[in-house]
């Protein structure tokens, strides 16, 4: 009797933890299920390397993601290369130089501005961004590629902060002390011993930014201009995250059109799955004792 | 010990909800984001009427609000255009409850008040990139318009017969969104709905002489002009509440809310038909 | 000496001069939102009901069905996570089942709630029926919470005393009593701050209830179980999508963005404090 019930609790506890890996497989599945169709009828060539995406109309619809691709690619790199340094710097601050009280106070403001919603930020970002652009570089519409990398970058640093700061804790003090006797300055020591042992750290942050990045919707949608149009800086834009969202509930059921919005699901997903591979080896590559 | 734990969740959520089962009746709309201020209205004044019943509104674009009707992913489906062959064809049924003006809007301090439909049309299709060849003063003209599916860019551009030739330089997914970026830049034309521009910052211009007002709409006289619908299913089996609105929306008596909304009544010969 | 001297102190002052940017780009994010959104807050509007009719403002419609998608979705993953986070920690044998259900985690944790979204749309809108109701989106949100739940159970699980197991099972208990009285107790703590975790992300979360809630701002009928299922509307981060975008009005959807950072902000700070009693156990 005892024993059945101990079997039956493990069982259920087991289904929980299957549940897990489940959903992954069933979003897996369905993204492949209801994603690869519409490549095929469009031709993978003609989906991933076509230049226009312009899939409402009515005679000659295209199916061309290239425009999106590259934007969403540009604009997580671009959100990088802006968030990067600043919350590596950051991260060095809160972990070893500044005093104590004033990291306790940016810790809060980061962990706080992680905790806002992505619309918060669209909404800065289209009501002082936009204009702002649009009046000191003298252009037609502030919205675009631009706009889209400053608010993805803005958006990414508390991720960055969070993570590359734990990595920059997780530094053996022994390293510092070793290099302090040496007689290197502290800064010295921050700069050429702690960094480079949280290395692994640093990247697992830099591929977490580059996912939020590349997976953000809502705030691109609202600053992005959402033109397909081939990336170019002051040029706007529409995103993979945001081509989906631009078209998602108006794609009849069924049509090549909704399908190819599915198409457009797989992709991201699959750039996402790169990324987080990158993400599991940056890790790897961590634990590994060096 | 976990288990109390959870029933306590769900008495706790049963007891929050007032455990009374049953409830009134929704009725759900989605659709054109042109529509809102229309349904918000119709939606209220209905709820006043009918006790206990519930209406619901998401704009979410003509396109999708027929989808959603068709999909039963709402029950009614708000249309800005006219429903096309394909929609007809897969049993779709529109009711025509208001025509709506879709007026051209710039930003305020902009001194361009009138343009013709050859203007606006060299304008969309990107043929025409700076205001001072319009009257205007010496800046680029940056050209918003509405996402594919929605159903002011498809009456917009069936008028001025530049379906699927615009040139965008950006594209907004709500109507309230184009009138909230043309206020906000003074190099930008869009258009929008009649009704919605009660209360805008966004400058509205005349197309070919005519004031996009309710009178010019209904007379014929502004040039872009469409119909709001209302669609459901032929074949849906539909509660008594949405049946109901059904009737109430596209009666005599809420003329008056429409003129409150800014959209006008469709002539005698539309408001019982399909518009097929 | 001296050129490294000046290299040192020039790495130190680069250092403060980032991380003062950065603390001054953010506190500017959150000082904006509140200048303007300030001026729109009252108490009116936070308890008050739109009308078109008679021309009222008010979002109470929108933190109701907030606290709903809250309730539902934590009620759902709650026991989910948990179980996994149990079973992995005091039942799992093979380290391989642990590490590919880890791999699936991290990877869910991953996805943009864009596709989330579309699955929700696809699954609990279309295939089962219901429709743009909070109850699809709540659904939708319990499986993208999934991974923060079984992350913060799991880590507050294994900090529990090894010695409080062997006790307990040295005094004859069985293992399913041994979890119950044992180990669920001492990881309360982690379990309160995935639920803290988790309605962070379900406050935030717009892509998601945008395509399966719905955008009403009625008031919504929470009378029985039957009607709160058919409920559908906008929460709050949706609503200040539907202000911002649909109507344009920057005035209440700042408003709404300064009650977002307000609920952000506490729940940060309930979490905080949850976090701590977690180290002190």
């Amino acid at each position: 009797m005892e024993r059945r019930r101990e079997k039956a609790v493990e069982t259920l506890f087991f289904l929980c933890a299957l549940t897990a890996a489940a959903l992954l497989l069933l979003i897996a599945a369905f993204l492949i299920s209801s994603g690869l169709p519409a490549i095929q009828e469009i031709g993978l060539r003609n989906f991933l390397l076509g230049r226009i995406w312009d899939s409402a109309n009515g005679e000659h619809p295209r199916f061309g993601i290239l425009p999106l691709l590259l934007s969403s690619v540009y604009g997580a790199a671009g959100a990088l290369v802006l968030g990067l340094p600043l919350g590596l710097l950051t991260a060095l601050f809160l972990a070893k130089a500044a005093p104590r009280r004033l990291a306790a106070a940016i810790r809060a403001l980061v962990r706080l501005l992680a905790g806002i919603p992505s619309v918060v930020c669209g909404l800065v970002g289209m009501t002082v961004l936009v204009p702002l652009l649009r009046e000191r570089l003298d252009l037609p519409a502030g919205d675009g590629l631009l706009a889209a990398v400053v608010v993805l970058a803005v958006m990414v640093l508390p991720p960055v902060i969070e993570v590359s700061e734990d990595a920059l804790a997780a530094v053996p003090r022994s390293y510092e002390e070793a290099s302090l006797a040496l007689g290197a300055t502290e800064e010295e020591t921050w700069l050429h011993v702690s960094l480079p042992a949280a290395g692994s750290g640093v990247a697992a942050a830099a591929a977490l930014g580059a996912g939020r990045a590349v997976g953000e919707a809502m705030a691109v949608l609202m600053v992005a201009g959402n033109a397909a149009n081939m990336p170019a800086p002051l040029r706007s834009v529409r995103l993979l995250t945001s081509g989906i969202a631009m078209e998602l509930s108006y794609a009849a059921a069924g049509s090549l059109r909704q399908r190819a919005l599915y198409s457009i699901a797989l992709v991201l997903f699959v750039v996402i799955l790169l990324i987080n591979a990158l993400l599991y080896f940056a890790q790897r590559g961590g634990r590994r004792p060096c | 010990m976990k288990k109390g734990r959870i029933c306590l969740v769900f008495v706790l959520a049963a007891l929050l909800m007032g455990c009374s089962g049953g409830g009134g009746e929704t009725v759900e709309l989605d659709g054109s984001t042109a529509m809102l201020p229309v349904m918000a209205v119709l939606g209220e004044a209905f709820e006043a009427r009918e006790a206990g019943v519930r209406v619901n509104c998401s704009g979410s674009g003509s396109g999708a609000g027929i989808e959603g009707a068709l999909s039963g992913r709402c029950d009614i489906g708000l249309s800005s255009r006219e429903l096309t062959e394909e929609e007809y064809g897969r049993g779709a049924v529109g009711r025509v409850i208001a025509l709506d003006g879709v007026a051209v809007v710039v930003h305020p301090d902009n001194p361009v008040r009138a343009l013709t439909r050859e203007a606006l049309a060299a304008i969309f299709t990107g043929r025409v990139t700076r205001w001072t060849a319009l009257g205007g003063g010496d800046h680029p003209v940056a050209v918003y318009g509405r996402e594919a599916g929605s159903g002011t860019r498809t009456a917009f551009e069936a008028a001025l017969g530049i379906t699927d030739r615009c040139a965008y330089t950006n594209e907004y997914s709500a109507t309230g969104d184009v009138l909230g970026n043309v206020a906000a830049n003074p190099n930008a034309v869009g258009y929008a709905s009649l009704s919605a521009l009660d209360g805008a910052e966004a400058a509205s211009l005349t197309v070919d002489g005519a004031a996009c007002t309710l009178e010019t709409v209904r007379s014929g006289e502004y040039p872009i002009s469409r119909p709001f619908l209302l669609v459901t299913r032929a074949d849906g089996a539909y509660s008594r509440a949405v049946e109901d609105f059904l009737r109430f929306a596209a009666g005599g008596e809420v003329e008056g809310y429409l003129a409150m909304a800014g959209a006008a009544a469709p002539g005698t010969e539309e408001s019982h038909g399909t518009a097929a | 000496m001296l050129r490294r001297r000046i290299r040192s102190a020039l790495a130190r002052g680069l250092l403060w001069l980032g991380a003062l940017a950065v603390a001054a780009l953010l506190l500017s994010v959150a000082g904006y939102v509140c200048v303007r959104g300030l001026p729109g807050l009252s108490w009116q509007f936070l308890t008050g009901q739109e009308s078109a009719l008679r021309g009222t403002e008010g979002i109470l419609p929108a933190v109701v069905n907030t606290l709903f998608v809250i309730m539902v979705s934590l009620a759902v993953v709650l026991p989910v996570g948990v179980g996994a986070a149990v079973y992995l920690t005091e039942y799992a044998g093979s380290r391989r089942l642990v590490g590919v259900i880890d791999f699936a985690a991290g990877v869910l944790s991953g996805i943009p709630s864009i596709l989330y979204a579309m699955l929700g749309v696809l699954l609990f809108c279309d295939r089962l029926g219901l429709r743009r109701t909070l109850l699809a989106g709540s659904m939708t949100l319990a499986i993208m919470t999934l991974p923060t739940v079984l992350r913060t159970t799991r880590e507050s699980l294994r900090a529990a005393p090894a010695s409080y197991r062997e006790g307990a099972l040295g005094l004859g208990a069985g293992k399913w009593p041994m979890i119950r009285s044992v180990v669920l107790p001492a990881s309360v703590d982690g379990v309160v701050t995935g639920c803290i975790l988790a309605a962070g992300r379900v406050v935030g979360e717009t892509a998601v209830l945008l395509y399966t809630a719905g955008l009403s701002t009625a008031m919504q009928d929470f009378s029985g179980l039957r009607a709160a299922a058919r409920a559908s509307g906008a929460t709050l981060s949706t609503v200040l999508y539907v202000y911002a975008k649909e109507r344009a009005d920057f005035t209440a959807a700042f408003a709404v963005a300064t009650v977002l950072l307000a609920v952000a902000a506490l729940l940060n700070a309930a979490a905080a404090a949850a976090g701590r009693r977690l180290r002190r156990v």
